[in-house]
């Protein structure tokens, strides 16, 4: 893992007194409310609806043990005991004091932690795939790139204030696990004639007008990833919009200008840049790319997971959803859901955060990440110590395993927390994941994807959800959009936006709806392998929309 | 519509960061049925100058439109009914909340 140096060290000492000072100015009035809201943006700190909420970064979503207690540690000291996980592999603590932040950045900091570009007008932390380093299907490790990213563009003054924020993934496997086709820059590493180099898409992002990330260059060489970013980055601030904030993001400005002329526009750029770039970022690359080598893995007696598949159903079942290949056969990575039925999506108790660093450190090489899906994954276990591993898992109440069904599902904070929605979105999925619980469909619906924005910036990210439901405010009663047949892209199927279905739905009336829809897919699928998103592909909207309806049409 | 219903002061704390309420003799409070219920809007106006210059104690004042009602002010907006009472989240925090050595209500 990237072990902070005296560099990082002293800089985020620096960058906590200066936060400090302006609490303290701000606090006494010597700093106004506009005046402070930018700063305070810089480092993590929103005002929410009840409370202010600090995102704190989790670069890449790789943390530590250590790192993991900390932040089990902020959580019982400053906040309720509970952190969130989101889709951007950061946290959340949504009930910290604004004077007690200054504190909680200081102890961050003493584990080489801080909410730097977790907020504002920047570039934002850089997101990986979740089994960067260790999956089987992997073609290069992503985490070094993403480190090189972050030390290039944190502080960097030409990005300082971008038209609007700016969100790069990217992910080092053929199949897609950082959503990179949403993304304001997305990147897939890739090989060409013996050489490692990126696949680069641009204008990904979903909010109010969706759009899927366009190839910007098949294969960018892997030493040209600074100086072509930095193009992508000065051509959009030189072109991009700022009379809009809504018009703001670059998948407008390559909407509005075409993707040919966007290209045009960067390579100019790059042709200026591309010199200035003597091999200093690529000696960085190295020192960085060393730190990032995979632990030493020891030998172990890995048939023991396989012998106790054999005689240990509930062992077998969780393994099966929860067991991911390793690079080393001997080894595996374990996905810890987050998605307890009745529980909030992507929230963990201090307890549990730390269950879970107690796990890592004693099997997992003292590793976890965060998924953008908002679980956890251990990614280097020793196939013997599978068994244990589950065994703690249950004990600590995480044993969960509904990874890619339907009770793994995407909610943002929405009406509980968030300033800006116009509907609930944790409770309904909690309804939702219960609902289908008690009826024992979870698994025989098998894999499905749904995801929940309560509003229409769509963190949830509900159009890449196989279901997508968005909560909406109509005339002063919730009220719930469905769509289908979104994806976030994969081997078999590319990444898609899904398609409304019609009007919405009030709140007690989804789960009934997601219902008819789920027993209407279990009729005409082809047998259990033909997954949700299959059937809507085989079979086309309209039976899906007439069972969403029929309720309304029955009583009509 | 909102220049016939009632209105109250809200804004957050600026420490602490929960909603808060304005009340007749110029303090806030953390409920709404504690809150000032104003009817004539000039008066509304001069009441939200005089929360925005409590600068040091709240952020982001502003005007609510209420129903006023016999168990106090309901606001008129879903957003300002949640943020009067609070997440609608089940209390399976409780177990979370028990672990936090601090707490606040
Ligand atoms: C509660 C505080 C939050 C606020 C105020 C907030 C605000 C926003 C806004 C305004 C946007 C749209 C930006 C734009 O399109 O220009 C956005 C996008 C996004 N947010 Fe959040 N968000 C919050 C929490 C979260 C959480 C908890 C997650 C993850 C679970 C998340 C994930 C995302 C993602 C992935 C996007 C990009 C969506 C896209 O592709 O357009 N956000 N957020
Ligand atoms: S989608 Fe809307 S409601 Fe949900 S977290 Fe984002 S801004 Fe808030």
């Amino acid at each position: 893992m990237y072990q902070h140096n005296d560099f990082d060290q002293a800089f985020l000492r620096n960058r906590n007194a200066q936060f400090r000072s302006q609490v303290e100015r701000r606090l006494s009035g010597s700093l106004t409310e506009d005046e402070f809201k930018p700063l305070r943006l810089m480092n993590g700190v929103y005002l929410q609806l009840h409370a202010y909420m600090l995102r704190v970064a989790i670069p890449y979503g790789t943390l530590s043990a250590d790192q993991m207690r900390v932040l089990a540690e902020v959580a019982e000291r400053w906040d309720r005991g509970y952190g969130h996980f989101t889709t951007r592999q950061n946290i959340q603590f949504n009930w910290v004091a604004l004077t007690d932040i200054p504190d909680i950045l200081d102890r961050m900091a003493e584990v080489g932690m801080h909410a730097i570009q977790s907020s504002g007008n920047c570039i934002r932390n850089t997101t990986a795939d979740a089994l960067a380093g260790a999956s089987a299907d992997e073609l290069a490790d992503p985490r070094p790139y993403a480190e090189l990213i972050r030390q290039w563009s944190t502080d960097h003054a030409e990005f300082q204030f971008l038209p609007r924020k700016f969100k790069i993934a990217v992910t080092g496997s053929p199949e897609d696990r950082a959503a990179i086709a949403a993304h304001d820059v997305g990147l897939q590493l890739v090989e060409q004639g013996g050489e490692i180099g990126f696949r680069v898409l641009v204008g990904g992002g979903l909010g109010r007008t969706p759009m899927l990330a366009q190839e910007l260059r098949a294969f960018l060489p892997s030493a040209e990833l600074l100086p072509y970013l930095e193009a992508i980055l000065s051509a959009y601030n030189l072109i991009g919009r700022r009379d809009n904030k809504y018009k703001a993001r670059i998948k407008i400005t390559v909407f509005e200008h075409g993707i040919d002329t966007f290209r045009a526009a960067v390579e100019e750029q790059f042709a200026k840049i591309r010199p200035a770039y003597t091999g200093e970022d690529q000696a960085l690359l190295a020192e960085i790319a060393a730190q990032f080598a995979l632990p030493d893995l020891r030998e172990n007696l890995a048939e023991f997971d396989a012998t106790t598949r054999a005689v240990d159903p509930l062992y077998a079942a969780w393994a099966a959803r929860a067991v991911t290949d390793h690079k080393r056969a001997d080894h595996a990575s374990v996905t810890v859901a987050l998605k307890v039925a009745g529980e909030e999506p992507g929230d963990a108790s201090a307890a549990q955060m730390r269950a879970l660093a107690d796990i890592a450190e004693r099997y997992g090489y003292n590793e976890l990440r965060i998924t953008h899906s908002q679980n956890v994954v251990l990614p280097h276990v020793a196939r013997e110590d599978l068994p244990t591993v589950h065994a703690a898992l249950l004990r600590a109440g995480l044993a969960a395993a509904n990874m890619g069904r339907l009770g793994d599902i995407i909610a943002c904070p929405g009406m509980d927390y968030c300033a800006l929605a116009t509907a609930r979105s944790i409770p309904l999925a909690q309804e939702i994941a219960q609902h289908f619980q008690t009826l024992g469909l979870e698994e025989e619906i098998g894999a499905l994807n749904l995801k929940i924005s309560g509003c229409i910036n769509a963190c949830g990210h509900h159009h890449l959800g196989h279901i997508g439901i968005l909560g909406l405010d109509r005339a002063g009663a919730e009220n719930y959009q469905i769509t289908i047949g979104g994806h976030e892209g994969d081997k078999k199927h590319p990444a898609a936006i899904g398609e409304k279905m019609g009007p919405g739905f009030a709140y007690e009336a989804v789960v009934p709806a997601l219902e008819r829809l789920l027993r209407t897919y279990l009729d005409l699928r082809n047998g259990a392998e033909e997954t949700f998103l299959d059937a809507v592909k085989r079979l086309g909207l309209a039976p899906f929309r007439a069972a969403l309806y029929a309720e309304v049409r029955d009583a009509a | 519509m909102s220049r016939t219903h009632a209105k109250v002061v809200s804004a957050n704390d600026l420490r602490a960061g929960h909603t808060v309420y304005l009340t007749s003799n110029g303090g806030w409070s953390r409920y709404i049925t504690q809150a000032e219920v104003i009817t004539d809007e000039a008066e509304a106006q001069l009441r939200l100058l005089d929360a925005i210059g409590h600068a040091t104690v709240v952020v982001g004042a502003y005007l609510v439109d209420v129903e006023p009602g016999s168990d106090g002010p309901k606001p008129v907006a879903l957003r300002e009914r949640f943020r009067a009472q609070g997440p609608s989240i089940h209390p399976s925090k409780q177990t979370a909340r028990a672990e936090a050595r601090h707490v606040s209500a």
